[in-house]
């Protein structure tokens, strides 16, 4: 079932739904879009179509508290202060950003479960906004994710000036209920299936648009390790973390402690693989140079994911890597480069 | 919900100096016994909040039900805060982590041998000592040790009391360089399996710095030993302990998780990335 | 840039050929229309990769801290502005000098495919470059640009057509000023803002930074060989700004850091995923070098001691910071 109303009314639609939960969308503040928390005065960007950092922050934010203590003499007290849960609305979440929530989940949801990422997934109803104009940066297709077709609990189409939402899950459908004064019931669905199929047919002519993914499987592990091209791959690569912050589906972190001076703060971080501290220890560096740092990043999300998760590649095609690698080196050109030409 | 980033408080019952580097230390829950329970050759995440947090082997067998005890040598940050630390002193612990040794089943019945270098008999403690208390599950046990020097040889007291009066157990001690006082063996732990020439049925569980292990086992595939026989344990940087963190993995295996015992065969099917 | 393309891959050929260099350090094509990847040739073979053109911004100078160090001789093609930061590293030590054969070559300004894409550009298929003229072709049609519109900022500043170092020169017969406007006409407008005008100008753009590094990692003025914010012991190796405080600081003491040797390459606000102008921060200083202790440019030459390092008599008094207005 389709349901529809003007895009003009998006305005109302924003307020509505932030009357009862906290809703997060594409807003563009300092020149930067990002997923943030909506109010009246927010430059919402729903035109946007890869925001700069990815979608992933909602449920598992940059930095977070994760525990407090306090010392007294010997003595240790812990103190629970992890944010409080709400239950909020993210919307406008790209298709391939709604995959990376199925990735991040079979992490951060197998067990034991993360409690912090578990929480927000709870609380959180997610809508997906369809690309209209996806760009040369996008391989998603790669990925048997459909950008004119997204996944979850909502899905939205903007076509003509008009709204279109979709529920697709029991929170789909709690969302659309409460909006009932503004949406309609869609009786011209044609139009909307005639605007995915001129998207799909335009994914289909990107660049990216047929990689050739088959040698990336867990028998091909040791071979594609030990591939003499990670060599060259990695030359030009600086050891930054770019890639890895503006990925949707990394989701390495790090644990630290800070003092604030009236107790000790532990909280999580993005961490990356790039960086060369990452797997140092008082007794060693198992990758002492950035290519085997930089073979880890991408083993990670086409061979080991892949290998624990059913077969699933670790990568979205979501382009940002592509967009904002320092010197243009990405995970496109690592499975042209190791997985030959397109099929 | 259980949240497993949220450690439990323990206190330093008891502090022991092994050698010059390694002090084993007893911890306690705070109401006194364990803080939990665990399997041979399972780790915890220890911290001194503040400092940082990392992951331990549990030196005492799980048989031991008063405590639980931790062998660790001075070589970081932590490690230096925390052999500073007296005795009453609360520190946060959680866990277990990892897969352990597989005691009930591949052990099982089984003549045994252990070899270990330096503070790696830390994870083998455990096991040796639960092996002692359930006697009558395992054959023989062989265990050859080595150090530096004589007063590198960590639980020399436990060894020398208990383990060589034990019924159906070996210890054989070397060190690396001759040593005044000493009257046993010297030479390296590599060199002094092969001298000892075990009979090449028995399952090995192996633990050291990188280079003893590598030379040890090259030296027992020669003498005719499988390495589906060799079982190690393996330490990588790890922050979580469960998984997710993304930092010890060998290939798409987590050592914190899927480890830290892996059969020597295994790790041949992974990158050898550590 | 055509015809230059060609003579510096002639030349670098010719390098091979005659055995004076093992590598070419050079630009390869990306896997965009535009990427351009930083890249070590080792052999006339690999040259078929080779590409110069408007998108080959990068300053290879600092992978020579590497290249440098290994085996033969390695050539570095390198751009005016690049000249100065080859300079710089030359005159701290930190590449060897003897082992590098640099080639100063011609550059018309480079173009910021950001610019290209904030007018609305999407699903490029291909870029021309002609002359004055930049033709996007994209699968929603295609898009004509005036070159000068879409140059980096930092070309729009150029600091001048000559290299300041080099083994030998490949330049065009008919070389293009970019320079339309002072580089330090930016930094008057923050300094002609009140301080919490400057503050929250400062506080909104820092705050999208994700510290990921890649203005430092790319600084070839941030050649320390291990980096403060790597060392976990320092208490300030966070990896992400866990308060407003660090957010802050980062930049801020990463600029005091490289203050008197930052070329102003502006590569840290070229690679800033959140385009934060970290340029400004670097420009405010040498301003203030430059008006402080006599105009200074940072990698002019390899000898002269840098205004910072060189103690002189005459030099500034801390109290002259009341007196230009500011507070402790």
């Amino acid at each position: 079932m389709y349901y529809k109303m003007k895009v003009e009314k998006l305005p109302e639609l924003y307020a509505l739904i932030a009357s009862e939960k906290a809703l997060y969308l594409p807003i563009e503040q300092a020149g930067a879009v990002e997923f943030r928390k909506w109010d009246e005065s927010s430059c919402v960007r729903l035109d946007c179509l890869n925001t700069l950092k990815s979608a992933k922050g909602v449920f598992l934010p940059q930095s977070e508290n994760l525990v407090a203590f306090k010392t007294e003499g010997k003595n240790i007290s812990v103190i629970d202060n992890s944010e409080t849960a709400f239950p909020f609305v993210i919307f406008g979440v790209r298709a391939c950003d709604a995959r990376s929530f199925d990735i991040l989940d079979r992490v951060f949801l197998s067990d034991p479960v993360d409690t912090y990422y578990k929480t927000r997934r709870d609380n959180a109803t997610v809508v997906t906004l369809a690309c209209n104009e996806p760009e040369e940066t996008c391989f998603c297709r790669n990925f048997g994710i459909d950008a004119a077709d997204p996944a979850g609990d909502a899905s939205a189409w903007i076509v003509d000036g008009e709204l279109y939402v979709r529920p697709n899950t029991e929170k789909g459908e709690t969302f659309v209920s409460r909006l009932s004064q503004l949406l309609e019931e869609a009786s011209d669905v044609e139009k909307l299936e005639a605007a995915k199929q001129s998207v799909r047919d335009i994914l289909g002519k990107l660049p990216f648009a047929e990689l050739n993914l088959d040698r990336f499987k867990g028998d091909n592990m040791l071979d594609i390790f030990h591939d003499p091209a990670w060599k060259s791959l990695s030359e030009s690569c600086l050891g930054c973390g770019t890639c890895t912050y503006v990925c949707p589906t990394c989701q390495c972190y790090d644990i630290k402690d800070f003092d604030t001076g009236s107790g000790i703060q532990r909280y999580r971080t993005w961490d990356s693989c790039m960086f060369s501290d990452f797997t140092k220890t008082a007794g060693g560096q198992p990758r002492p140079s950035q290519v085997e740092r930089f073979r880890q990043r991408f083993m990670h999300k086409l061979v080991y994911y892949p290998m624990n998760n059913d077969d699933i590649y670790g990568c979205v095609g979501c382009g940002r890597c592509v967009a904002k690698c320092p010197v243009s080196m990405n995970i496109v050109k690592v499975i042209k480069t190791l997985g030959g030409e397109k099929k | 919900m259980n949240n497993e980033l949220i450690p439990h408080v323990g206190v330093i019952t008891d502090i022991r100096q092994d050698t010059p580097d390694v002090k084993t230390f007893r911890v306690n829950s705070l109401q006194g016994g364990k803080v939990f329970e665990h399997k041979p050759g399972q780790c915890a995440m220890l911290s001194i909040p503040g400092v940082g947090e990392a992951m331990f082997s549990i030196t005492s067998s799980p048989t031991n039900e008063e405590y639980m005890e931790f062998s660790i040598k001075k070589c970081g940050c932590l490690t230096d805060w925390l052999h500073q630390l007296d005795v009453g002193q609360q520190i946060t612990i959680r866990g277990p982590y990892g897969n352990g040794f597989p005691v009930d089943t591949a052990f099982l019945g089984k003549d045994l041998l252990f070899i270990a270098g330096g503070i790696g008999l830390a994870p083998l403690r455990s096991v040796i000592n639960y092996v002692r208390h359930y006697r009558d599950r395992y054959g023989s046990v062989d265990i050859v040790y080595g150090s530096r020097s004589a007063d590198d040889l960590v639980d020399y007291k436990e060894i020398i009391d208990e383990w060589m009066n034990e019924d159906g157990f070996n210890v054989y001690l070397t060190i690396d360089r001759e040593q005044q006082g000493w009257d046993g063996h010297v030479g390296f732990v590599p060199n002094y399996v092969k001298e000892l020439n075990f009979d090449t049925s028995k399952t090995v569980v192996l633990c050291g710095p990188p280079i003893m292990i590598k030379f040890t086992l090259a030296g027992l595939q020669e003498q005719g030993f499988s390495k589906t026989q060799v079982f190690t344990t393996m330490e990588l940087r790890m922050k979580c302990g469960i998984g997710k963190c993304g930092r010890c993995n060998i290939g798409s295996k987590y050592v914190c998780k899927d480890g830290p015992v892996f059969r020597c065969d295994e790790l041949d099917e992974l990158p050898d990335e550590y | 840039m055509q015809e230059i393309f060609g003579l510096i891959k002639e030349k670098a050929e010719k390098l091979f050929a005659d055995g004076s260099v093992n590598r070419v350090l050079g630009w390869k094509k990306g896997e965009t229309e535009y990427d351009r990847i930083p890249s070590v040739f080792e052999s006339a073979e690999e040259l078929e990769e080779f590409v110069y053109d408007g998108f080959c911004a990068a300053n290879l100078s600092k992978y020579l801290i590497r290249e440098s160090r290994e085996d033969g001789k390695i050539a570095v093609l390198l751009k005016p502005c690049d000249s100065y930061s080859f300079n710089q590293l030359v005159k701290e030590h930190r590449i060897k000098r003897d082992n590098i054969y640099a080639i100063g070559i011609d550059c018309d300004g480079k173009l910021d495919i950001d610019k290209i894409k904030a007018a609305g550009v999407k699903a490029i298929q291909s870029i021309e470059e002609n002359g004055s003229e930049v033709i996007v072709h994209t699968l929603y049609g295609d898009k004509k640009f005036n070159r000068q519109d879409v140059l980096l900022e930092r070309c729009l500043c150029c600091k001048g057509k000559d290299h300041v170092s080099g083994d030998e020169f490949i330049l065009a017969q008919n070389r293009v000023d970019t320079t339309v406007k002072d580089r330090f006409e930016d930094v008057r407008k923050l300094e002609a803002m009140t301080p919490d005008e400057r503050f929250e100008f400062w506080r909104s753009e820092l705050s999208k930074c994700i510290r990921c590094n890649a203005c430092r990692n790319v600084c070839p003025a941030c050649n320390c060989i291990k980096c403060v914010f790597d060392n976990e012991d320092s208490g300030v190796a966070a990896k992400a700004n866990v308060d407003t405080f660090e957010e802050n600081m980062f930049h801020i003491i990463r600029a005091f850091h490289v203050a008197g040797r930052c070329t102003d390459c502006g590569e840290c606000s070229r690679v800033c995923p959140q385009h934060i102008p970290l340029h400004l921060l670097n420009r405010k200083f040498i301003k203030d070098i430059d008006e402080l202790y006599g105009e200074f440019k940072a990698g002019a030459d390899t000898e002269t001691k840098g205004p910072l390092t060189d103690y002189r008599t005459g030099d500034a008094e801390p109290s002259l910071i009341s007196d230009r207005g500011g507070s402790n």
